[in-house]
């Protein structure tokens, strides 16, 4: 569990902000790393492996950040391997199965799509290393997003197989999307010291982004307004985390307090 | 390496005498070490056995994403996973460049998966072993690519062009992963008592599988004559293997493990390692299908290739219909 004592209420609030970005970045690279050597092509598993790499990279330097603020005395790797699901704070979005390539490619287009204005805005976050995180992460996150939507484009307009597993991919995701832009205090306090950006705002920017490359795609928007909450409070998870957790940790949590 | 019972002509090599003009030339130009291209003529066995040899190495790289691929999401620290990311990524790099150096023979990437996936070419024998525990991580980097280097090194001044290039850049990464692979063995044999014990056994597992990648003893390879007079091998198979003991052997006593083997000693008279041979009969049951991932192996791939296919297809019909536009639009 992670305990909050001798923190003002700031600096719990931004503990739990920089675990939320560590946590959606190793979910996600985790996640990416499951296809080593099974994608459609030779240069998508080169490119899978990259997004992967990028992710675990980010969340490097996210946890090692919280291993800091939360003065434990532990390291970005005990906050990775050592933490139970119920301490995780990714999105939901970012646990769901790998399923097919299209919901691999969808979740991380969705992803990406909030990704790259929300951490254009911490670049000039009132916090130096969250802005210095971000801006290493964005060039990263500009890249996924234009190689996410070139492919959820081509496979929405490509055959019509192709276009109907996109379109289920969209229609299965879609309902997890929405808790990117779901305002808690965290958000509040984080936005109110100018740490982070409106959440209204990049859920503008977002709707912009989604609906036009969608529309070039021929997707449908789904109608549903329907939110899967509880990833990024951590109140909770879906069944998917535990599982990828087990597999995760299973070496740090089987030899504890070994060098690896 | 990765390249194991390359077929050749199987005809022997061929005296002066036997070659017309233009093999004659041909074979004039290797010897003075000159580089063969793409467009320049080519025997027909030579154009055969390197598209069977690089084709081969291809395929070695791809499925050796696998045994790598078990550990990725078990990988011990962020560091740990985010070097083996970077390993397997380089991997499926190191087959792109090859398929591409097997598609100047007039060969296409296609065709060269229709084969893997059909068994009508094979990848090596050292993937069809099982990785069981995170210690083997460090022993494939170690002795598999370790084993790899020996051979690839030489290859860098192969007679054809293309493949010699790409061997140059493989070479590069191959040396890190190799470091990389030591180390893990390293931290593994300075940590607790069950990590040494799980070096030690992944050692032992991976010892005779790496000496059999060099392929069988050169008196039992009927391809080899032919493939050195055409530098596109350039070591027999018995010297490469020597040359992998006599490097590892002190590796191993300065990680303080034991290779699996009575008969190695350090002979003063020759100045190499003594050392016994691997089961030959464990390798050609490997060869036949009968490792013990094999099939595994195989099914992941063919079904990574169908699971695609659908992928593939949107692709080519976005772009297509992109292509059509722009005409249509011109």
């Amino acid at each position: 569990m992670i305990t909050h004592s001798n923190q003002t209420a700031d600096s719990r609030h931004l503990l739990e902000f920089v675990l939320r970005q560590g946590d959606n970045a190793l979910v996600l690279g985790h996640r990416m790393s499951e296809w080593c050597g099974t994608g459609p092509a030779l240069e998508e598993d080169i490119a899978l492996a990259n997004t992967a790499l990028d992710l675990i990279g980010q969340t490097q330097m996210w946890l090692a950040y919280a291993a800091e603020l939360e003065g434990r005395d532990r390291s970005a790797n005990d906050l990775a391997f050592m933490r139970d699901a119920t301490d995780f704070r990714n999105l939901l979005l970012l646990e769901q199965p790998n399923r097919d390539f299209g919901h691999t490619m969808m979740r991380q287009f969705l992803f990406d799509a909030y990704q790259v204005p929300f951490l254009q805005a911490l670049e000039s976050s009132a916090d130096q290393r969250v802005a210095d995180i971000a801006a290493k992460s964005g060039r990263e996150a500009r890249y996924h997003l234009e190689r996410s939507s070139d492919i959820v484009i081509a496979l929405g307009d490509g055959t019509e197989e192709s276009h109907r597993r996109m379109q289920d991919a969209l229609d299965r995701l879609w309902s997890y999307a929405g808790e990117m832009f779901v305002t808690d205090e965290t958000d509040i306090a984080m936005h109110n010291a100018a740490i982070a950006p409106d959440l209204k705002l990049i859920h503008a920017q977002w709707n912009d982004t989604v609906q036009a490359r969608l529309n070039k795609a021929t997707l449908a928007v789904p109608d549903s307004t329907f939110v899967h909450k509880g990833g990024k409070n951590g109140v909770r998870h879906e069944e998917h985390l535990g599982h990828m957790l087990a597999t995760m940790q299973v070496l740090q949590r089987s030899y504890p307090n070994s060098v690896w | 390496m990765y390249a194991q019972m390359v077929k050749s002509s199987g005809e022997g090599v061929k005296t002066a005498g036997e070659m017309d003009a233009q093999e004659r030339a041909f074979q004039s130009r290797i010897d003075a070490g000159e580089k063969i291209e793409p467009k320049d003529w080519m025997p027909a066995a030579y154009r055969k056995t390197l598209i069977r040899q690089i084709g081969q190495h291809a395929h070695s790289e791809i499925v050796g994403q696998l045994p790598e691929g078990n550990w990725i999401t078990r990988a011990p620290t962020l560091e740990r996973k985010a070097n083996l990311l970077a390993k397997v990524q380089d991997e499926a790099g190191h087959g792109l460049y090859l398929y591409c150096a097997a598609e100047t023979l007039g060969v296409s990437r296609d065709e060269l998966f229709d084969m893997l996936h059909t068994g009508k070419m094979k990848y090596s024998s050292i993937f069809n072993y099982p990785t069981l525990t995170w210690a083997d991580m460090g022993a494939v980097g170690w002795l598999v690519d370790g084993a790899a280097i020996m051979n690839q090194v030489p290859l860098q001044r192969t007679s054809y062009g293309p493949y010699a290039r790409a061997m140059v850049r493989i070479c590069k990464e191959e040396s890190f992963h190799q470091r990389q692979g030591f180390h893990i063995m390293m931290t593994m044999c300075n940590g607790s008592v069950a990590q040494k014990e799980m070096a030690q056994d992944a050692l032992n597992r991976f010892w005779y599988p790496s000496l059999m990648m060099f392929g069988p003893s050169d008196k039992d390879s009927v391809h080899s004559a032919q493939s050195m007079a055409w530098k596109i091998k350039m070591d027999s198979n018995d010297d490469l293997r020597q040359r992998f003991v006599n490097a590892t052997a002190p590796q191993a006593e300065f990680l303080g493990l034991t290779i699996p083997d009575d008969k190695l000693a350090f002979n003063e008279d020759t100045q190499q390692y003594d050392f016994s041979e691997p089961d030959w009969e464990e390798f050609y049951e490997v060869l036949k299908g009968n490792g013990p991932c094999n099939r595994d192996r195989l099914e992941t791939r063919q079904r990574a290739w169908s699971d695609g296919e659908w992928v593939r297809e949107g692709m080519m019909a976005h772009a297509d219909k992109r292509r059509n536009a722009n005409q249509t639009a011109a």
